[in-house]
């Protein structure tokens, strides 16, 4: 159990929720998280949008019963949460773009954070539909930060340049990045979401087909090679 | 700490709380939570002859007090379960209960005879999965198919063989009954119920195999009472589960004839609910003064 400090709101539909305390947790790892008792039944998974020695932060997007749920929590108010899950992206180094797609900006403003100082170049890319946000919180850490809104982000990538594309967002977003980069010499690393009830590899209802063979989101992803999932 | 030991027909139980099968994987992701030695029993995913990749589409979704589920049993195959799985599961102090599905006689005899040279404990026979042919569920339905399948996965293994029951069973006591006879050592009941659910928008079921299984807490009330019916015109020991999210749900399945307790849905919730349910156990049988479980299986 743990005490929420801040629950906003900071665009349409897209809340930031603050909790204190000191949690461990890597780039791109997630935590189940329930802010009820009984209804509904399962926690709902939200990846570490950011975290320090006092609180960890993460970013939702109201889509059901429970996300809605969690925006009427106020400061002060208990929450609990589990984790951290997952595998995350890995530490790199070398020339890195970071591509996030509406709320699946959510797991890379930690990302940035934490790759500012390893690598050599970091450009973020934050791509929109209607209205941007959050956008200055990324500027802090990017070389060059490109913003598109009601347009597709990838327009803007050129990935020739870089070693790495870490990226997360809509699935047509993270294929067509797949698909700029087959056949040059840029890994790409895409967080899959998929509803999840255990969060800990147990149930496999979030499982996904991969070239490997099936794969179970919460446990082996939510970060996988690019390559791997999106090659049909 | 009271008494929480159990026998289940001739296997010996260190507690009553088992974790039920498609909620625990093989058990080594929840060994990264906690120490799952302190279980009664592990259920493990169900197993089939061939691996399987499960179904396609969404494989869960919320209902107002539980859940609905279609994952469609994937799983890596007795080969592949035998390869991966059983040398972790072996060196468990707990006791291991391996669930097989099939979609005809010969691949459950198959998966039971190669399970069977292994040092598992009991085998669950699950004739009730309701979200793929290959679960069984067809030989959950009628008492004649159900007699058929359990008289010959009798004839191939010396291990206990508990059935695992369906709620969507014709008649669930003449079914029971029929296992019993055909040399069943036990009972697990109940499996999901098949239900539906529809995206209005979309005009469309959320699930593509249309049907999936409803567990939690809004299915307890219905198979509290089929555990209490079997219990009352059969004879051998039954598992009883559906919507067990605490310990007083655990204790109302023990008094309804219960002899051990399955955890399902439950672990999602709280990944260590399953040790909450053996302390709130204990807790009851020491402020009741009850020294043995047997003091109150089935007293309804």
């Amino acid at each position: 159990m743990a005490k929420i400090l801040e629950n906003i709101k900071v665009s349409d539909k897209i809340y930031k929720l603050v909790i204190e305390g000191k949690f461990h947790g890597e780039m791109g790892q997630f935590f189940m998280i329930r802010g009820w008792d009984d209804y509904p039944l399962l926690s709902r998974p939200l990846s570490i949008h950011d975290k320090n020695n006092e609180s960890i932060t993460f970013l939702y997007r109201v889509e059901g019963f429970g996300t809605n749920k969690l925006t009427q929590l106020r400061k002060g108010d208990n929450i609990k949460l589990e984790g951290p899950y997952g595998n995350g992206y890995p530490t790199v180094k070398g020339r890195i773009a970071i591509v996030g797609g509406g709320i699946g900006i959510a797991p890379l403003l930690y990302t940035a954070k934490n790759l500012k100082n390893t690598v050599k170049e970091l450009d973020i890319y934050l791509g929109f539909t209607e209205k941007e946000y959050l956008t200055d919180e990324f500027g802090k850490y990017g070389n060059n930060l490109y913003v598109s809104v009601g347009d597709f982000i990838t327009g803007k990538l050129e990935v020739d340049k870089y070693d790495y594309v870490f990226t997360c967002g809509p699935e047509i977003m993270m294929r067509k990045i797949v698909e700029m980069a087959k056949g040059k010499n840029v890994k790409t690393y895409v967080s899959i979401e998929k509803h999840m009830a255990c969060g800990v590899g147990a149930c496999l209802v979030c499982s996904c087909k991969t070239k490997n063979g099936m794969s179970r989101v919460c446990k082996d992803g939510p970060v996988y090679l690019g390559e791997d999932v999106f090659y049909e | 700490m009271s008494n929480l030991n159990i026998e289940f027909g001739k296997v010996k139980f260190k507690n009553p709380v088992i974790t039920a099968s498609g909620t625990f994987g093989f058990g080594r992701e929840y060994k990264e939570i906690y120490d799952i030695d302190i279980l009664g029993g592990i259920s493990t995913k169900g197993i089939t002859k061939e691996k399987r990749d499960g179904n396609t589409g969404m494989r869960i979704y919320e209902t107002s007090s539980g859940i609905m589920n279609s994952v469609g049993l994937e799983n890596p195959g007795v080969e592949g379960f035998l390869k991966d799985e059983i040398p972790f599961l072996e060196k468990l102090n707990t006791n291991i209960i391996v669930n097989i599905g099939g979609a005809c006689e010969s691949d459950y005899l198959y998966a039971i005879e190669k399970v069977s040279e292994t040092n598992i404990d009991m085998i669950e026979l699950n004739i009730s999965c309701p979200n793929v042919k290959a679960g069984g569920m067809a030989f959950g339905i009628k008492t004649k198919d159900a007699r058929q399948i359990v008289k010959s996965a009798r004839r191939v293994t010396n291990l206990p063989l508990v059935v695992k029951l369906s709620p969507n069973a014709e008649d669930i006591v003449d079914i029971a009954r029929a296992c019993e006879e055909e040399g069943a050592d036990g009972l697990s009941l109940v499996n999901t119920f098949k239900g539906l659910a529809i995206d209005i928008e979309k005009r469309k079921p959320i699930f593509e195999n249309i049907y999936a299984g409803v567990s939690g807490p809004s299915i307890k009330p219905m198979a509290l009472r089929m555990v209490n019916e079997v219990y009352k015109n059969t004879n051998i020991p039954i598992m009883g589960m559906g919507g067990i999210m605490n310990a007083t749900d655990a204790i109302e399945f023990i008094m309804a004839g219960s002899t051990c307790i399955q955890v399902g849905t439950a672990n999602f919730v709280n990944p260590r609910i399953a040790i909450d349910i053996i302390k709130g156990i204990d807790d009851f049988m020491e402020k009741e003064g009850i020294k043995s479980l047997e003091e109150i299986i089935g007293i309804i």
